[in-house]
């Protein structure tokens, strides 16, 4: 599509209150998920489109999941198999490069049920800088420790590591396939215990902390962010600010749900690509797209 | 001058990820490890779901 008829259409929308970004999100949610019939069943899909990774934090246990939890699958090569993931980390890397943080703001699942319940009028908070900044490496430290070395290092008797993230944090597993999984199952309501409570505490305080942060999960909990952010500055797809029609006005800066610095740096790490910036900046002096330079 | 070697570093970098991945996803698909995905995959996590 070109970025003029693009642009069209990304005015139109704006105009019915609903945004592109909102759009693809819903659209990649339901793809993901297409698998209607697992919620009534209680049950997942076993076909195969299961065997690839899809780009984004979803549970590969969510009954509506058509593919494979990229994050789930490495945590299972590195502690089950115990080999170097080639085919998952091939993946992963493929989606970073060409797209770094994109499919974060445009696909996830999990970021859209964030940005959602952030919509509800409640106070919302400007977190502390120096804070900001050093909660933002937990993400670094989900995915270098608690994804890959424990996996690795940390074999349970049986020489195979659980997945410690999936089993202990992530909200996206309780959301998408614990939740569901229950409700329409009843033979594993009654295998319910203290691990479960964990996970839906978990859960309830991230949910919580959206009311007045911003996609807290993605700033500061997610190991796949975390990977993503690594391929920002190298990506096919960039942002672009056009420094001589830009007028300093930071209204960009004032609606970016990952408080960026985004004058400063554009292509900053913790850029998700949702185009917010892109449709606030009333000079339009923000772009995006493949390959410039 | 500097913009010139920097866009061609950001050119090596960017090509050079790309190849890598595409070499991983290929040794990986040579050795099935797609397999090992779809096998964990289309059985119920217990641990995902807060069970095991």
């Amino acid at each position: 599509m070109s970025g003029m008829h693009r642009n069209r259409i990304e005015k139109k929308l704006d105009k019915r209150r609903i945004s592109f970004q909102r759009i693809v999100q819903l659209i990649s949610a339901a793809v993901l998920n297409g698998y209607v019939m697992g919620f009534a069943k209680g049950g997942i899909f076993t076909g195969a489109s299961k065997a690839v990774c899809v780009p984004v934090l979803n549970c590969y246990s969510c009954p509506g999941a058509l593919g494979a939890c990229p994050i789930g699958a490495l945590q299972t090569a590195l502690g089950t198999r115990h080999h170097f993931p080639f085919y998952v980390l091939g993946l992963l890397m493929l989606f970073g490069i060409v797209s770094g943080r994109l499919v974060c703001g445009l696909c996830c699942p999990f970021g859209l049920v964030q940005d959602l319940i952030h919509k509800i009028p409640t106070p919302k908070w400007v977190v502390p800088k120096s804070f900001d900044r050093a909660a933002r490496m937990l993400k670094y430290v989900m995915l270098f420790v608690v994804v890959v070395l424990l996996s690795v290092f940390a074999a349970a008797g049986t020489g195979v590591a659980p997945p410690y993230f999936c089993k202990y944090i992530c909200p996206a597993g309780t959301l998408g396939g614990g939740i569901p999984l229950m409700a329409a199952n009843p033979a594993l309501r009654e295998l319910l215990g203290v691990l479960f409570d964990w996970k839906v505490l978990v859960l309830a305080v991230i949910l919580a902390a959206c009311l007045f942060i911003h996609r807290p999960f993605c700033r500061y909990l997610c190991p796949l962010g975390a990977f993503y952010s690594l391929f920002n500055r190298f990506s096919f797809y960039q942002m672009y600010l056009d420094r001589e029609k830009c007028t300093g006005c930071k209204e960009c800066e004032r609606l970016c749900p990952m408080a960026v610095e985004l004058t400063k740096d554009i292509n900053n790490l913790e850029c998700i690509r949702c185009g917010k910036c892109k449709s606030s900046c009333p000079a339009q002096a923000i772009s995006w797209g493949f390959g410039r330079h | 001058m500097q913009e010139t070697k920097r866009t061609k570093t950001l050119f090596l970098i960017r090509w050079g990820i790309l190849l890598v991945s595409i070499l991983f996803l290929v040794i990986g698909i040579a050795k099935q490890e797609y397999l090992e995905v779809l096998q964990k995959a289309v059985k119920i996590c217990l641990e995902c779901i807060g069970i095991g």
